[in-house]
């Protein structure tokens, strides 16, 4: 008789993840896992930590307490040269797409790869020329950053994420301002991502429809916890006032249409004066 | 006007100075890793040195005609047009070389750089060099700063020559001064040390490493937005001119 598989670690372990920026508390002792191997969607409203959240994940922010733990090592207690070493192992895709605007597309992608790699030209190019084609721009290769719409843009950024076959891809808001077709284009690519290579994949995005399509599992986020998790195609119908909101599109719930402020009556001068 | 504002302006430039200075040092502790990014440098040497060639040599040129003329016409009333090459090239080697070639390259290379690196910070690039491994100091200012400071005392020769060569064609092709005359005063006069090394090394180098140092600092820690950027552009040249301005005094005083 086998012995029963030991629990997977999940890639990314937070915990007890306490944030607070410029008196307003970002995240309060905030718990999650992010399993490998699985696409995970973090959703959230606007200003809820989601990107911030991001950052902790690779080291470029540190909480006020608790731990990122990423691949088994807590991130906000490692050296440069380590989180470094750490981030050769995860792919970021920025909402703008960052490409470096001095490069075309083709140096885009090799950047790094000549930065930690003596690989010689041949092998650099046929990298390259492999990722521009799984994301369909391989006749793009000669192009510069500005002459490419934004849906192309982020799938060079794609193809940069991807060039060192990372364990790990984050991507930050990857849909918007993307027409159908665009859309399309990179939802299929973050799937067949996930599942040829094998990819742990983390979303930060709003559009639920398209995180049914591509998700295994979605967290929702607000005032600094997870209010809500579970399958994409569910979560909307769980039944909490967060997610009544969210996904309801509510104007007025748990997160109210007026930003907090003073006595309206007394801001208008009002206050004294007969009703 | 109240003491106060007064007090905070002054302790903010005081703040900025110091943090200038800190960042400085950061840039020196990251030159050993930026060995690597050499061809970086050197592409930066070629954008912030030969870009800014054609207006060294035009402004050179100018500013020796001017200095030819005016020179001319004072010393021509004492009759003393014959001092005319030694004058032009001492107030070209020791002051209008290094100090106009730093205002130029403030204005052209210095603005350049800074909304460069404030254009990447605002569009996520510097973030994503982070996000790669790839150490932006090291890769995008160090670069910069490297290239600045090797390129102002090449520019201020340039420079220099353009000028003396102004001064000559005004005052020897244009106006009659003897060329024997005006070449032999001015070797005679100028003293290769005190006049050419101070003004066109020495100089020359503090400005370009305080130049290249302010544009690349007001760059790299300008807020990312389209106002921050144009701020610090505009902060870059004002310190600069101030700093250039104020550090010629110092250097000319030690230097004397």
């Amino acid at each position: 008789m086998t012995a029963p598989a030991a629990p997977v670690e999940p890639l990314v372990r937070i915990r007890g993840l306490t944030t607070v920026l410029n008196g307003k508390t970002i995240f309060d002792a905030l718990d999650l896992d992010i399993p490998r191997g699985k696409v995970t969607a973090i959703m959230g409203p606007s200003g809820t930590g989601k990107t911030t959240l991001l950052k902790h994940i690779t080291g470029q922010m540190r909480g006020d307490a608790g731990q990122v733990r990423v691949d088994g090592q807590n991130v906000p207690e490692l050296s440069r040269e380590k989180l470094f070493e750490l981030r050769e192992k995860i792919g970021y895709l920025f909402q703008n797409s960052a490409l470096l605007t001095d490069y075309d597309v083709f140096e885009n992608v090799a950047f790094p790869l000549r930065q930690h790699t003596k690989l010689p030209e041949v092998l650099i190019r046929n990298i390259v020329l492999t990722k521009l084609q799984a994301v369909g721009l391989r006749g793009a290769a000669a192009l510069m950053p500005a002459e490419l719409s934004g849906g192309m843009a982020r799938r060079v950024a794609l193809a940069r994420a991807i060039v060192f076959d990372p364990m790990l891809i984050l991507y930050d808001e990857p849909f918007v301002g993307l027409d159908p077709i665009a859309l399309s284009q990179v939802l299929k690519l973050i799937r067949t991502l996930n599942e040829t290579l094998g990819i742990t994949s983390v979303l930060v995005a709003h559009e639920l429809e398209a995180i049914k399509q591509v998700a295994d599992q979605v967290y929702l986020i607000a005032n600094g916890k997870v209010v809500a998790q579970g399958d994409p195609k569910t979560i909307a119908n769980d039944g909490s006032p967060w997610t009544r909101q969210f996904f309801g599109g509510d104007i007025d719930g748990p997160v109210p249409f007026q930003y907090p402020a003073g006595d309206y009556a007394q801001a208008l001068g009002l206050t004294g004066a007969k009703a | 006007m109240s003491a106060q504002p007064q007090r905070n302006v002054i302790a903010n430039a005081l703040a900025q100075i110091g943090e200038a200075g800190l960042f400085g040092l950061t840039l020196l502790a990251a030159v050993p890793r930026s060995m690597k990014h050499a061809r970086e440098t050197v592409r930066q040497l070629w954008f912030v040195g030969a870009m800014s060639l054609t207006i060294i040599m035009v402004c050179g040129l100018f500013v020796g005609m001017v200095l030819g003329l005016q020179l001319y016409y004072v010393l021509s009333i004492f009759g003393g047009t014959a001092a005319s090459g030694t004058v032009v090239a001492i107030a070209i080697y020791r002051e209008l070389g290094p100090v106009v070639t730093a205002l130029l390259f403030a204005g052209r290379a210095g603005t350049s750089i800074t909304a460069e690196i404030g254009l990447m910070r605002a569009t996520d690039q510097l973030a994503a060099m982070e996000m790669m491994a790839v150490d932006p100091i090291a890769y995008v200012a160090v670069p910069r700063y490297l290239a600045g400071l090797i390129a102002m005392p090449l520019l201020c020769a340039v420079f220099c020559a353009l000028g003396i060569f102004g001064g000559h064609l005004v005052g020897v092709t244009w106006l009659g001064i003897d060329n024997g005359t005006f070449w032999s005063n001015m070797t005679a006069t100028v003293d290769v040390w005190k006049d050419v090394v101070n003004g066109i090394v020495i100089k020359s180098a503090v400005f370009g490493a305080v130049v290249s140092l302010i544009a690349v600092y007001q760059g790299y820690t300008t807020p990312p937005t389209s106002e921050g950027v144009a701020y610090a552009t505009t902060r870059t040249v004002v310190a600069s001119s101030i700093a250039i301005l104020a550090l010629d005094f110092v250097l000319t005083a030690f230097l004397m």
